[in-house]
């Protein structure tokens, strides 16, 4: 009862953290250099008298300013994220038929990420002092100092260009027509470098983060009582220390998913993954703000949606949280 | 004065000297950037394409325009370095005044702008930056803006907690008794106490900045007055089987100057954390 209660405001907060972000998006707008019709219509669309008689009309701008404001609220709640003139079609159809590549390189980057950087970071701290430590620690403080993009680049040029290994361009081979499990290893193969680029950054910070938290646990006096009655030390690892740190990571990891899918951004413009990502690196370009600005409250909302898996995950994995 | 407590706990983090040891070449090649670079980093001034090592006078080769990658990276370091700087400066501004407000004054002042804080920190941070520079059109202004504007909610937070902790202290009761008047306690009390937690969170923010404003500029939103290692880097991404050593050296530069602020961080929190002195490492 208490745990429906608490999701139920969580739920809540977040719905209006969504509408909260979507009046930022209209803000800032209003607040670019320029006619704001212009602005939403990009370069291109602002040419066609049709196009901005049509976005003034949508938009009410004749209309005294909370008017425009609850006019694009709604829109947003409608699901109406607004009209690409660039690529002539809706920019919330646009989003969703990038999902799935979003997800599926987001999702893989997060549980290799956890998985590496837990592992790492358990060792790290069971041999702590030891030439294995140091190590993982500089390899840690390597990847935490690599911007992304570069680590990506390099990875293309190792591992596709001069060793011919992997692919670096794309989601499948274009043209080959594969299907079924076929189809299913071709992608599998595309996706490694992504995957594995992206995971590297976050998994520096979850190897030290829960190097740190099994370090800080293992002085704690049910620790203590473990050891003296003579649990092997294996098992004090795993089910007492490991147990106990992992709550900190999780909830880092929490907020670090919605972070994942903006730096997303820049592993799929290296590899021509064709994700949110990569539309908004194409919006960009071509300066299609209406696209710019729906695949930004899109990635908000994920972002909002992970950090209330997270929070329900949490209260699941530790009875003790209290909630409020 | 390199004899203070301070120095001998910071001395004793190796990784921590090597760091300001880059950090002081990198800030003296931003500093002598025009003296050090033989050519304008914009100037066509050999054929494209030279390999590093082939052509005296362009060690690290030219890139598809025929511009010197060296003095690239000389000016690119005046840029990484400066934007790295003053984001960080505005992000403590905007931090450390929300935090002391709402840590000093606690209530509902403090619900209020925690609620704030915590919705800045739900929004991705590179995504919401990217749409900053976007709109207002890439200058350092608003790259500087829009990266203080995404780091600010981490500062806010530790100075609210270092602020709760410490007003309870005696000695703010005592410059309460005495009449002090608040902004005085804030500033002259209080926050010079908290004052270490904030420097090392710095250092890492300019770490941070830097990471970010080359992103940014690999994007393509990079101020397009300026040469930047991250634009650098953007370049070499669609000539990559042809010049290699367009995005290798730049990218180096990045990891280098990001791991040295990282390691002098670390540092900086041994040499201001007095409880370990007298305690061999």
């Amino acid at each position: 009862m208490k745990r429906t209660q608490f999701m139920l405001t969580r739920v809540l907060q977040g719905l209006v953290a969504i509408l909260l972000i979507a009046t930022v998006n209209f803000m800032l707008v209003r607040a670019a250099p320029g006619d704001p019709v212009s602005v939403l219509a990009g370069e291109a669309g602002a040419s066609d008298p049709q196009f901005v008689a049509q976005l003034r009309a949508q938009f009410g701008l004749d209309q005294p300013l909370s008017t425009q404001l609850a006019t694009y609220v709604g829109k947003v709640v409608q699901l109406d994220l607004g009209y690409s003139y660039r690529q002539q079609q809706p920019v919330l159809k646009l989003i969703m038929d990038r999902l799935p590549a979003t997800l599926l390189l987001t999702g893989t980057a997060f549980a290799l990420s956890l998985l590496f950087g837990i592992t790492l970071g358990a060792l790290s701290a069971r041999r702590a002092g030891t030439w294995v430590d140091s190590g993982i620690t500089v390899v840690a403080l390597l990847f935490y100092a690599t911007p992304l993009y570069w680590l990506a680049l390099m990875a293309v040029l190792v591992f596709t260009v001069q060793l011919e290994w992997l692919p670096g361009f794309g989601l499948m081979t274009v043209g080959s027509g594969a299907t079924g499990f076929a189809l299913v290893l071709d992608v599998a193969r595309h996706l490694v470098l992504p995957a594995l680029t992206l995971a590297l950054f976050y998994m520096a910070v979850y190897a030290r983060m829960t190097r740190a938290a099994m370090l800080e646990v293992a002085q704690m006096d049910f620790v203590k009582t473990a050891r003296a009655k003579g649990v092997r030390p294996g098992r004090i690892l795993r089910a007492h220390v490991l147990r106990n740190a992992l709550l900190p990571v999780v909830t880092l990891a929490g907020i670090q998913a919605g972070g994942m899918i903006g730096g997303a951004v820049l592993t799929e413009t290296v590899f021509a993954w064709p994700g949110i990502g990569r539309l908004m690196f194409d919006a960009l370009l071509q300066r299609d703000y209406s696209l710019l600005l729906g695949a930004f409250l899109v990635t908000a909302a994920m972002a909002v949606l992970f950090n209330l898996i997270t929070d329900l995950v949490y209260t699941l994995v530790d009875p003790r949280i209290e909630l409020t | 004065m390199m004899n203070s407590p301070f120095w001998r706990r910071f001395r004793r983090n190796k990784g921590a000297v090597a760091g300001m040891a880059v950090l002081l070449i990198v800030a003296a090649v931003a500093l002598l950037g025009p003296w050090l670079a033989t050519n304008d980093p914009w100037a066509m001034v050999e054929q494209p394409f030279v390999r590093p090592w082939a052509e005296p006078g362009f060690l690290l080769g030219t890139d598809t325009l025929g511009r010197d990658i060296l003095s690239g990276l000389v000016y690119g370091a005046r840029v990484s370095l400066l934007i790295g700087v003053v984001s960080t400066l505005v992000a403590l501004l905007i931090g450390v005044t929300l935090g002391a407000v709402a840590g000093y004054f606690g209530g509902w002042i403090d619900a209020a702008l925690m609620r704030f804080t915590e919705l800045f920190q739900a929004v991705p941070s590179f995504a919401l930056a990217i749409v900053l520079v976007a709109i207002f059109e890439p200058s350092i202004k608003s790259i500087v803006v829009a990266i203080a504007i995404v780091s600010w909610p981490p500062v806010a937070r530790l100075v609210r907690s270092e602020f709760l902790t410490l007003r309870q202290r005696d000695f703010v009761q005592a410059a309460l008794l005495a009449g002090q008047s608040t902004p005085r306690i804030i500033l002259t009390q209080i926050l010079p106490n908290a004052m270490s937690p904030i420097i090392v969170m710095a250092s890492l923010m300019v770490a941070t900045a830097i990471l970010l404003e080359s992103s940014l500029s690999f994007l393509g939103l990079g101020d397009p007055n300026q040469m930047s290692w991250g634009y650098m880097v953007g370049a070499a991404r669609t000539v990559l089987r042809q010049a290699w050593w367009m995005a290798l050296f730049p990218g180096l530069a990045i990891v280098l100057t990001v791991l040295a602020l990282n390691l002098v961080g670390e540092g900086l929190s041994d040499g201001l954390n007095t409880r370990l002195d007298g305690r061999g490492k």
